[in-house]
């Protein structure tokens, strides 16, 4: 599948350098096309639009509050449909309006049925306000607000997600650009709600050099701390490079050295994150056989 | 044909009539039967909106936003914590221009949980950018909400309207109701910043002061040309309907010595208080505010004036009391009753205008006319 030339996302936007924000949502425009309508709580997004009169993107944004994107999102659908439209209706939003203030509407237009695509770009803090701990976070990272590092484990949307049955839900992440922009066009082809996850590695965030925001994603995948999957009317398939990868994971401390956030990390918590690692190896590997 | 309704299913009746595209809400006491009946006309095929029933009012406003800024006509209604819990919506909807309708069953405020009338949560809103109207009687809830559409969608005004009316004094009291056929009295909606991906264009992004400052005063310059829309579209109504709706309801005001001031259904209490007043040879009127935004104008030069307020800004006084002294420039006899659905009676009323200590604030059944 030819990813198309055409650019959604302008030269002119105002992300910072080695945005994987950014980079997502140019192969999640490419994928979608000029019939849709991104719906966008705050967020880094809401940001990296550029400042009124301009913006930096070529389809319609709307921005909402922070907690209102699939609420909103509910309505534009609905609408859209009665008026006979087929625009693709689209919330990109980051995890704090994911898994944390959004996530009861998020549950609500799941439960009902919306014809939408969530997405959610995860860098794993809110970014957008300079790096604060969401539910996101991972155990033992260091943000503004867990300044010793996080003491709690990353909440699991997907199995959130999973549990409103939605007939799609996958997890990328731009290092893999191909394989996100297959999954947007999948997505984008059932009736209903789906959900997109996708880890968007973040420089000033998780503290690492700018140029490495490609390969952090793919040693996140390497590590196994990041599996990329699809879930098919509830049957999970594991992605060619994770399946790859859970035969022989790389040693996490190889994902975890390059980045500032993990620095000082204690051997009881690399070692509790190691295991978290290996049973989700073990659960979705047990998932995909059927057992 | 005429019939009997409670103040909910008249504005059931009127969103029926006016055919909303989408309508998302949640149910909340004393709203509930609005909803209900929604419900129920879009499952038997007399409705033929989308009805969201949403997880919250929060989601509720930003479901009516969503599906509004596709150019499509949208209603919700609520009450009391429903409408608090989508304050930061409402300020979204007004802000983003979008000529939603709601209906508001006005609800005292918790603790101590109480579900009875009282106007603290809509006055809550009076600095939205909503405009607000509050109904006395069954009709008026009916014509206000069909009225309420109209003059959100106007091109000179395109902002949202709240239909209020008093919860269980109102929303469940029976009386007759004369439903109209619509006609043509309400166009196609209009928006002209609905979401064209032809024309694709950023919705609320990030502005400078400069720009928000004049988004702010487009919304005051609309809410002012807003007066001329709702004259219009109320003198249309009662060329159409043969029902005559002003700014203000006044009763026996014009050779009045004391005037009384009050919203919904103490104002029609009043009336009746009015009439009592006068076979007594007192020379009373009243004059019941229809809308608070825009807030009306008001002639009373030479009058004494009495206002109930069945809400309050703690620390400061009655919120209708404050906006009429600082309309009229002089003092008056501020009265606070009928809060969390206190029963107020005509008889009480009269006592409030016999008992005038002009200056004054009382705590009707606290500290006076107890």
């Amino acid at each position: 599948m030819d990813i198309p030339s055409e650019e959604y996302l302008l030269k002119c936007s105002s992300s910072c350098a080695g945005c994987s924000d950014s980079l997502t949502l140019r192969y999640v425009l490419k994928a979608a096309g000029p019939d849709t309508v991104l719906i966008v709580p705050a967020c880094c997004t809401s940001v990296i639009q550029g400042m009124y009169p301009q913006t930096a993107f070529n389809v319609p944004v709307y921005n909402i509050a922070f907690g209102a994107a699939a609420a909103c999102a509910s309505g534009m659908s609905n609408a859209l449909r009665a008026l006979g439209r087929k625009t693709s209706v689209i919330v990109y939003a980051g995890d704090g309006g994911t898994l944390d203030i959004g996530i009861q509407a998020l549950s609500g237009a799941f439960e009902r049925g919306t014809d939408f695509l969530y997405i959610c770009y995860d860098n794993e803090a809110y970014g957008n306000t300079g790096m604060q701990r969401s539910g996101a976070t991972p155990l033992g990272a260091r943000t503004t607000t867990t300044p010793s590092g996080k003491m709690d484990v990353k909440k699991d949307i997907d199995a959130i997600v999973a549990a409103h049955s939605p007939p799609y839900m996958a997890t990328a992440c731009p290092a893999y650009p191909r394989d996100l922009f297959q999954k947007v066009r999948k997505a984008l082809m059932f009736r209903g709600p789906s959900f997109l996850h996708v880890l968007a590695p973040c420089p000033p965030g998780w503290r690492f050099s700018p140029e490495k925001s490609v390969e952090l994603g793919k040693l996140a995948v390497k590590s196994c701390m990041w599996v990329l999957y699809e879930r098919e009317h509830g049957k999970l398939s594991l992605s060619s490079p994770s399946r790859t990868a859970m035969k022989k994971p790389i040693p996490l401390e190889e994902y975890l050295a390059p980045q500032g956030r993990f620095e000082g990390i204690n051997a009881e918590t690399l070692e509790a994150l190691k295991q978290n690692i290996a049973e989700s190896i073990k659960r979705l590997t047990a998932e995909e056989a059927g057992g | 044909m005429k019939t009997i309704a409670t103040g909910n299913k008249a504005v059931a009746e009127a969103v029926k009539q006016a055919q909303p595209t989408v309508i998302a809400a949640y149910p909340i006491t004393p709203q509930t039967q609005i909803i209900e009946q929604i419900a129920e006309y879009v499952a038997s095929g007399k409705l033929k909106s989308r009805f969201i029933p949403v997880e919250s009012e929060h989601s509720a406003m930003a479901a009516c936003i969503g599906a509004s800024v596709t150019g499509v006509r949208t209603f919700t209604a609520t009450s009391s914590q429903g409408l608090l819990y989508m304050h930061e919506m409402t300020n979204w909807a007004a802000g983003a221009r979008l000529p939603i309708v709601m209906a508001n069953v006005n609800r005292a405020i918790s603790p101590g949980w109480n579900i009875w009338a009282e106007h603290t949560d809509s006055m809550q809103e009076r600095d939205t950018g909503w405009l607000q109207v509050y109904a006395g009687s069954v009709q008026e809830a009916y014509d206000a909400t069909l009225m309420a559409f109209r003059i959100a969608e106007h091109e000179d005004v395109l902002l949202p309207v709240m239909v209020n009316l008093d919860g269980f004094a109102l929303s469940h009291i029976s009386q007759p109701l004369d439903p109209v056929e619509i006609g043509d009295f309400l166009p196609p909606m209009f928006l002209p910043h609905a979401i064209d991906t032809q024309n694709p264009a950023g919705y609320g992004v990030l502005t400078g002061p400069d720009d928000y400052f004049k988004f702010r005063w487009d919304i005051e310059r609309s809410m002012r040309d807003s007066v001329k829309v709702i004259e219009s579209v109320q003198e249309d109504y009662a060329r159409r309907f043969g029902r005559c709706y002003g700014f203000t309801e006044d009763y026996c005001c014009d050779d009045a010595n004391v005037v009384v001031i009050s919203m919904g259904t103490l104002g029609k209490e009043a009336e009746v208080a009015i009439d009592m007043l006068r076979s007594e040879g007192i020379r009373a009127g009243s004059l019941r505010l229809r809308w608070l935004r825009p807030f009306p104008e008001i002639n009373l030069e030479g009058r004494e004036i009495v206002v109930i307020d069945r809400a309050y800004s703690f620390g400061f006084g009655g919120i209708l009391a404050t906006s009429i002294r600082s309309r009229i420039k002089r003092d008056l006899y501020s009265v606070i009753a009928g809060l969390g659905g206190q029963e107020v009676t005509y008889e009480d009323i009269a006592d409030f205008i016999r008992q005038r200590r002009i200056g004054e604030e009382c705590w009707f059944g606290v500290n006076d006319h107890a």
